[in-house]
């Protein structure tokens, strides 16, 4: 059996000259997101915000309208009901109650109380506000450490322009995960802050692959243009960029549609992560480059004697 | 010529037992290995509670109330040592974190800043004009705090395993928090329930007819169980501290009671005050509630008084539980509650397995149709770097949660990277031109670097999802960050053991690639 190839050996799309399409549509993508993060707003989740949440499962399809006009009789505030999965599960939140954490506990023995006998307690979440604001404050400063971390390591591995491209790279993914989020409105929880820290690991990883081309290539053509010389790198790695994406997007198509609901949220924030990573790798990281001023030698180790056979400096265009 | 040395095969081949060998025990019955001490191969993974089911509770211990408690006391004691000293003060109160007096006259000064500094050693005496204060330091404050949650443990473990909860975890976290972790509770009611008090039990004498809008000094009121107010004596007769035992009963008309019995030091107490105050009534105040009052009708002397106040018979049962337990030093606040019960916890598991054998199937196939006979190399790598995973779970005792299941799935995606990176070099190798065996060797060598920068880079943001996750995100990064050192160790010692082995016997004139 002849092994399938996804990206022909000799494939030579000019990702590097349509850069400025792509920078356009970034920065659409980049600004928008932007905008209804701000406009609309995330919807988050009690992690967050506090609040509770109880999941239940009724012994026959949930009368919906029913258990709502139930609870809403209640007089705990905005009580929202949406089915979870399938339609014998529901998930009911209680908005923060007046007073104390103690308030809170109440709210949730009167719900408990007034939902049929036979209805089963699946999961029941109570987040106060004093938790949901550290929560977010670390979430913050989770992301913002491994960001700064990232970089660090990037800049110490590479030079400083690729650190700078990278950084704008992945900036790009987060901002537009989040984007996604404030448009389709799913819940923000912390494992969405998960997937988040998990799509910047991801999206790092591919540049960095990416950009290990860039040097290697910048060493052995000397005299090529820069802007040719990354169109090469992109074209070399693309292969391997496509294949790693549709093995994570399977694994992860996998858990969108079987791995119940709770995980369903995760996964699609990871999966879009991972398309938008793979595209910023190649159409923003690397054309970035060519403004940052980066220079032939500046990464150079000098001595080329030094360099395994295959590393030295082959003629431009071999 | 595909070197690979003697000592790496040994390697390999050890660490893929020793994976098996941890790793086994999880396909046994459950619980099995549960009593081996840690690092030995046979425990089973321990499953988070959001997969096994359970409640877990964060609380909070009011601690500022004991600070509050603390210079309360010293006012007490600056009243009593005051007159007694027969020093005239105004303005004798709690204000901040401070206690203090203002002195009537200034030449008293001297002596009551001696009698301030008798009345606690933690207390920082300083003097102002003719104002004394006793402040209580941050260091002071602190001790306070930490002893006040200690103490609050001890009684809430206390409290917990008397409801014969099996295996609780209840552990100290931040200087004045509690996490409990309750497997196989779904509803922490009764828990909380039980927690929710402090159970200061206390007796004191009522003041008898004194107003209950304008309490005399020394006297203060409380609401009553039964509604209205009740002005009582602040000196307390007797305490819950010196209680012995507490067990429901019913007294003679059959109503629920809570029967008390005294160590030496309390029944000699109780039974003097109930002697000199025949005919008196007499307050029982829990948390600042008063539950009855009864008419003291004889002396009590034997030790034992019986507590009544309209309990329902499982209120006289909790009753006596939180006194046998004893009274928490500070009221709990619940800050964060989940609960999951056994049933989405079960519906998880088989959801995250069924995920993982899909998602897993997909890879693989994947893999074979892509890079052929590489392709099950990679795969085989891919099996190895899963019994790794469950095996590192395993010998670490980490908490696998949810998130957990979908880091190993993710990890399951991700893990060919590595071999990806390696093919894909080896094919650009061969295009250069280079010999089959050359082409493996140089596709190895310069992967590597780019395999360790990619992974980590991923293994930074894993760490700090560690570090600063709580809960199921934790088991995420657990899951993640282990995926990602035994991807890296699988691709590069493991595949690289088996193509080597292909090379060596096959000696190939092209790759199949």
């Amino acid at each position: 059996m002849k092994p399938l190839r996804l990206v022909p050996r000799d494939t030579a799309v000019p990702f590097v000259k349509h850069r400025l399409l792509a920078f356009a549509f970034s920065a659409a993508l980049v600004l928008g997101s932007i905008a209804a993060v701000l406009g609309i707003g995330l919807n988050f989740g009690i992690d967050f915000k506090g609040g509770t949440l109880i999941e239940v499962r009724t012994s026959e399809p949930a009368n919906i309208g029913q258990m709502r006009s139930d609870l809403n009789g209640l007089d705990l505030g905005e009580i929202s009901l949406q089915e979870f999965g399938s339609e014998r599960d529901v998930l009911i939140r209680i908005q923060r109650q007046e007073g104390e954490e103690a308030e809170q506990i109440k709210a949730i023995e009167v719900v408990r109380n007034t939902l049929p006998a036979d209805v089963e307690f699946r999961r029941t979440e109570f987040v106060g506000p004093t938790v949901g604001q550290e929560l977010i404050e670390a979430g913050i400063l989770a992301v913002g450490l491994a960001l700064l971390s990232i970089l660090i390591y990037i800049w110490f591995r590479f030079e400083w322009q690729f650190g700078v491209g990278a950084i704008v790279a992945l900036s790009h993914d987060i901002i537009s995960t989040l984007g996604l989020f404030a448009i389709i409105q799913h819940e923000f929880n912390l494992a969405t802050v998960a997937a988040v820290l998990t799509i910047a690991g991801y999206s790092i990883n591919d540049t960095v692959v990416v950009y290990d081309r860039v040097r290697e290539n910048l060493r052995r053509y000397k005299t090529m243009p820069l802007a040719e010389l990354f169109n090469i790198s992109v074209n070399d790695t693309l292969s391997r960029t496509t294949m790693t994406s549709l093995t994570t997007l399977l694994a992860l198509f996998a858990i969108y549609f079987f791995g119940g609901a709770v995980l369903a949220d995760f996964a699609l924030a990871m999966i879009w992560g991972i398309v938008v990573g793979t595209y910023s790798s190649i159409f923003i990281a690397v054309p970035l480059l060519l403004y940052t001023g980066l220079r032939r030698g500046d990464d150079d180790t000098g001595d080329e004697s030094m360099l395994p056979e295959y590393e030295r400096t082959v003629k431009n265009g071999s | 010529m595909m070197q690979f040395d003697t000592w790496k095969t040994i390697l390999v081949a050890f660490v893929c037992l020793a994976g098996v060998a941890y790793a086994a025990p999880n396909l046994m019955q459950k619980g099995i290995g549960d009593d081996l001490p840690m690092g030995v191969p046979g425990k089973q993974i321990s499953l988070g509670l959001d997969l096994q089911g359970g409640s877990y509770l964060l609380l909070e211990v009011e601690a500022d109330v004991v600070v509050q408690e603390r210079l309360e006391a010293i006012v007490d004691g600056a009243r009593r040592a005051l007159r007694e000293a027969r020093i005239g003060y105004v303005g004798l109160g709690v204000e901040g974190d401070a206690a203090g007096f203002t002195l009537r006259e200034p030449a008293d000064l001297e002596r009551a800043r001696e009698i301030a500094a008798e009345l606690d050693s933690d207390a920082t005496v300083s003097v102002e004009g003719d104002r004394v204060a006793l402040t209580m330091g941050e260091e002071a404050i602190r001790q306070i705090k930490i002893n006040a949650v200690q103490q609050s443990i001890e009684i809430v473990r206390r409290r917990v395993d008397e409801t014969g909860t099996r295996e609780p975890l209840i552990q100290r976290q931040g200087i004045d928090r509690i996490l409990i972790q309750l497997p196989g509770i779904d509803d922490p009611q009764r828990i909380k329930e039980l927690i929710g008090q402090t159970a200061k039990l206390t007796f004191h004498l009522v003041a008898v007819g004194a107003d209950a809008g304008r309490p005399p000094p020394g006297a203060r009121t409380l609401p009553m169980l039964e509604g209205g107010d009740i002005v009582i004596e602040r000196r307390v007769m007797v305490s819950g501290e010196n209680l012995v035992d507490a067990q429901p009963s019913f007294d003679q008309n059959s109503q629920p009671v809570v029967t008390i019995r005294f160590d030496s030091a309390g029944g000699q107490r109780f039974g003097r005050a109930t002697s000199e105050n025949v005919g008196k009534p007499f307050a029982i105040v829990l948390d600042g509630q008063v539950i009855s009052a009864p008419v003291i009708r004889e002396p009590i002397l034997g030790g034992s008084a019986q507590i009544s106040g309209r309990f329902s018979v499982q209120e006289a049962q909790d009753l006596a539980l939180l006194l046998r337990a004893g009274a928490l030093p500070a009221p709990l606040t619940v800050l964060e509650e989940r609960s999951v019960g056994p049933g989405l916890g079960a519906d998880s598991i088989a959801a995250g397995e069924i995920a993982a054998v899909i998602g897993l199937v997909l890879v693989v196939g994947f893999m074979v149709l892509c890079y052929g006979l590489f392709g099950i190399f990679a795969n085989i790598a891919l099996f190895v770097n899963i019994i790794l995973i469950l095996g590192a779970l395993s010998a670490l005792q980490a908490t696998l949660t949810l998130p957990g299941i979908a880091g190993i799935v993710l990890t399951i995606g991700m893990a060919v990277d590595a071999n990806v990176l390696i093919f894909e070099r080896v094919r650009d190798e061969l295009a250069a031109g280079r010999s089959p065996i050359n082409a493996l060797d140089a596709g190895y060598s310069r992967a590597l670097t780019t395999i360790i920068d990619s992974n980590l880079t991923t293994l930074f943001a894993a760490v700090f999802l560690f570090a600063l996750g709580s809960g199921p995100v934790k088991g995420f990064a657990v899951t993640l960050g282990i995926g990602i050192l035994t991807s890296m160790f699988t691709a590069i010692m493991v595949t690289r053991l088996f193509v080597a082995l292909w090379a060596r016997r096959r000696r190939p004139t092209s790759l199949p690639i």
